[in-house]
């Protein structure tokens, strides 16, 4: 199989590098027979890649260990479930990981696009086709980066699964933030052709918008099962600690954020077309530099991959696709030149500009922040570090700006608003802010950022709530719908917008939960089996922990150490927790990994009871334990909910096409008046 | 058909009952059940080295204040990117880690104060040794750049905005101040025609 996939492998990289050879020569030449076999070529790469796929996945699942990369990721007593993920745990694997669903985003691009936009699709199919075979030659042309090398012998079990890989979370991950990377090529494509085809209207982003959102709610989802898999496996008790990694797959995801609200204002009014399309350009190459950093490991991260020379590959595609995107974009410049200009400060169209300017001014002091440590190396020789600290004083200030212009966005009219129009619009918020603010001052609070954190959740969930409660009303009055049934068609008929403000809900609902962590409370106890120690929770709980005793016993793959706790809070039983040691073995019963620590976990709705065992000092039941009490973090998961849930919304299909097209026949029938001669 | 020995049989039950019983029991109710001498005897691990390198003693300075908040100024030099109190207390097979605290937690014992001790680690590892570099000489560049880059841009942004509102409206009402070409009775009579047409 591997000899089969290798083929693939070749395969799928000649016929990228022909397609986008056809692809741009036959656009050039204007032969639409020559353009339209570039699709055909679409499909081919697909089924090259889906070839390579099956080949290494039962090289996976039949355990051949004489492939190097089976024999790296995987054991004969590995889960099943485990084994699907072992195809992107790795370097390799996951370069074909990625240049596999890729191949199928290229095809599904040509499948899916509307004929309306049928002049871009040989331009598009021209940069995936080139951007597939550039992965398909790190795996070729990199050194140990193709993940069909075989090795000179067989080894009797592979080395298996790193332990904190086997985790439902890490199954689930990294495909999801691997989609939101791949899946942002498409619309840089359309960009790309929108560029080289020169129809720089909204046609590429009415042909690519779904794309986008596509890419944007992959990102989120991944970025937040990322922070779930953090909480749950890593034992430090926190969701985000600004590393590197982590940094990367944030760049793209507030940079897209911020095309996905400016692009509005260029299908409404026409503004905005250079920025648009920078935007996504840019977009585009901070996902591919985020995937520099990660696999060359020119900066220090937990999650880099082993390094290899693949970073150089990566930093060269880098330079030449900003050159040329830049180049492009420099040559198209006057035809991007906006149909109208802004007729006030005070409307939506500025309110989204400044939207965009804090997530994208967001986006640079993370990357900032990032690279700080090289620029200070480069400039002074000196190695800094830069972490949470350094993060959290300069974007702490950021985020709540963007809260606030989260609130603000939806209340301002478009074109220009008066000043009566402010003032309606903004009392339902701003009553929610200080009755927050009111509330919290009351009850104690003096921490400034968690205080104006949680007031101006209060004055974004007020912005959102009138927004419902208006469009609910008017609906009952026009159409006398019952509340319920009203709530559905101002949804279902306005599915962009409400799904948007849903996703704002869930954005609200990340920040309550990170303000949650600044009140976090953590020690370190040593317990006898049937000692007490008693946590006081930021809620007043009072938590007493009783050590049970800790059981040894084999499971699949691993001998596990459990230490169980009984916890009763305010001196009511809860039930018990435990956490574990685990020891992961290969099929002979030899050790494989160093012990890893399973946490305890206890949630509900206020807070999470969050239990980690040590360790033991001496050999016996007598263990040491770190206990943490973490306010709110459910909500991290509830917002997560909330957020992708709004953003299906925003992306199903049906509601907004119809009401477009009504609209455009409305406006038909206006300007069909034959006033021409008055005109004249 | 294979036997099960009295032995298999009772660990067999007793696998069965144990979790069903550890629903009801308190622990308590379990330090009750246990005698004494085999409390003692479970006392020991089986198999010790299945929990990693034994672990020191908890000591209150471990969740001194102070201590803790030293330990996450400084950076764990084991190779990882987190602090050293992060770093202690959770990646439980870092030897760095509890060492520096160790040190951290002497140094605190004899009286230093937490700059000087923080300061001394910088002086010996260098000023990597910092979660975030001191604002001060170039690394004030870290902090303010973002910052004042947001800040800039907002402004030029505003002023930008600003200016070409107010060339719209000039442009607006100088269209607006053009005296309009008479329109003749015929051209009126359409105009009146086409509007009753969208009227009706």
């Amino acid at each position: 199989m591997t000899l089969l996939g290798s083929f693939a492998l070749w395969a799928a990289f000649l016929l990228g590098l022909w397609s986008a050879a056809l692809a741009f020569f036959g656009r050039w030449q204007d032969r639409p027979a020559l353009a339209r076999s570039i699709i055909r070529g679409s499909y081919a790469i697909c089924a090259a890649l889906l070839v390579a796929a099956v080949a290494l996945w039962k090289g996976i699942f039949t355990h051949d260990f004489n492939i190097e990369y089976v024999a790296a990721y995987t054991s004969r007593n590995l889960p099943e479930y485990y084994l699907i993920s072992a195809f992107w745990a790795g370097q390799k694997g996951s370069l074909l990981f990625w240049a596999v669903v890729l191949g199928i985003f290229g095809a599904l691009a040509q499948a899916l696009t509307s004929s309306r936009h049928k002049h871009l699709l040989p331009y598009v199919a021209g940069v995936t086709s080139v951007v597939v075979a550039f992965f398909v030659a790190v795996m070729l042309f990199g050194e140990h980066a193709n993940p069909f090398e075989r090795m000179a012998f067989t080894p009797p079990d592979g080395r298996g699964l790193n332990p904190q890989l086997q985790n439902p979370g890490m199954v689930m991950h990294p495909p999801m933030l691997y989609l939101g990377y791949i899946s942002l090529t498409v619309p840089f494509a359309f960009a790309i052709a929108a560029l080289l085809a020169r129809t720089l209207d909204a046609g590429w982003i009415i042909a690519m918008r779904k794309w986008a959102l596509a890419s944007w709610l992959f990102l989120s989802i991944g970025i937040t099962i990322g922070m779930w898999w953090a909480y749950v496996e890593l034992g430090w008790g926190g969701v985000w600690a600004w590393d590197p990694v982590e940094n990367a797959s944030f760049h793209p995801w507030l940079t897209l954020t911020a095309f996905l609200h400016s692009v509005m204002i260029q299908e409404k009014r026409g503004m905005l077309k250079r920025w648009n399309i920078s935007l996504m350009v840019g977009t585009y190459l901070l996902s591919i530099f985020g995937t520099f950093i990660t696999r060359s490991g020119v900066i220090a991260s937990v999650h880099s991959f082993t390094q290899s020379d693949i970073g150089s590959f990566f930093l060269a595609f880098l330079i030449v696709t900003a050159i040329v995107s830049f180049t492009l974009l420099y040559t198209r410049w006057p035809s991007l030149k906006a149909d109208v200009e802004l007729e006030s400060l005070v409307s939506r169209e500025a309110a989204f500009l400044f939207n965009n300017l804090a997530l994208v001014g967001i986006a640079f002091s993370v990357l900032w922040g990032t690279l700080f440590p090289i620029i200070s190396e480069a400039v002074r020789g000196t190695k800094i570090t830069v972490g949470p600290p350094f993060f959290n004083r300069i974007n702490v200030p950021l985020g709540l700006f963007l809260l606030f212009l989260t609130g603000v966005g939806p209340l301002i009219a478009w074109r220009k608003a008066s000043a009566s129009n402010l003032r309606r619009q903004f009392i339902i918020p701003t009553a929610g802010f200080v009755l927050v603010a009111t509330v919290l001052i009351a009850m104690g609070m003096r921490d400034f950022y968690a205080m104006m954190a949680l007031a101006l959740a209060g004055f974004v969930t007020g912005t959102v709530l009138q927004e419902f409660y208006r469009g609910i009303r008017a609906r009952m009055t026009m159409h006398s719908e019952s509340p319920l049934l009203a709530l559905g068609r101002l949804v279902a008929r306005n599915r962009r917008r409400y799904g948007g403000y849903i996703v704002h809900i869930g954005v609200v609902v990340y920040f309550v939960a990170f303000t949650g962590l600044a009140f976090k409370v953590k020690t370190s106890v040593e317990l006898q089996p049937g000692q007490s120690t008693t946590v006081r929770s930021p809620y007043g709980h009072s938590y007493k922990l009783t050590h049970l005793g800790v059981s040894q016993y084999a499971a699949l793959n691993r001998r596990v150490s459990a230490a169980t706790l009984e916890v009763t809070r305010d001196g009511t039983r809860l039930g018990t927790i435990t956490s574990e040691k685990r020891q992961h073995i290969d099929s002979f019963g030899n050790p494989t990994f160093e012990p890893s620590t399973e946490v305890g976990i206890r949630s509900d709705l206020r807070e999470d009871l969050y239990v980690v065992y040590a360790g033991s000092p001496d050999g016996t039941e007598r263990a040491n334990f770190t206990i943490l009490i973490n306010p709110l973090v459910i909500w991290f998961w509830i917002g997560g909910a909330i957020l992708t849930f709004g953003g299906l919304i925003t992306m199903w299909p049906g509601g907004a096409q119809v009401r477009t097209v009504r609209r455009r026949a409305v406006a038909q029938a206006g300007y069909a008046v034959p006033l021409a001669g008055v005109a004249e | 058909m294979r036997t099960l020995s009295r032995r298999q049989l009772l660990r067999g039950a007793a696998i069965v009952v144990t979790p069903v019983a550890a629903l009801r029991l308190t622990a308590q109710d379990l330090m009750k059940v246990l005698p004494k001498d085999s409390a003692a005897a479970a006392d020991r691990l089986a198999e010790p080295w299945l929990v990693g390198r034994p672990q020191a003693e908890i000591t209150a300075m471990d969740n001194d204040g102070t201590v803790i908040g030293i330990e996450r100024r400084l950076h764990c030099t084991c190779g990882c990117t987190l602090d050293i109190y992060t770093c202690r207390t959770t990646d439980f097979t870092c030897t760095y880690s509890p060492a520096l605290h160790k040190e951290i937690v002497a140094m605190v014992l004899a009286k230093q104060t937490p700059e000087q001790i923080v300061e001394a680690f910088v002086a010996r590892e260098g000023e990597k040794m910092l979660m975030a570099p001191v604002a001060s000489g170039f690394n004030l560049a870290g902090y303010l750049v973002p910052g004042l880059t947001v800040l800039s841009a907002g402004l030029a942004l505003a002023a930008y905005l600003s200016r070409r509102r107010t060339a719209v409206a000039a442009e607006a009402s100088a269209a607006a101040t053009v005296i309009p070409a008479p329109v003749d009775d015929e051209a009126l009579a359409r105009l009146k025609r086409a509007l009753d047409e969208v009227d009706s």
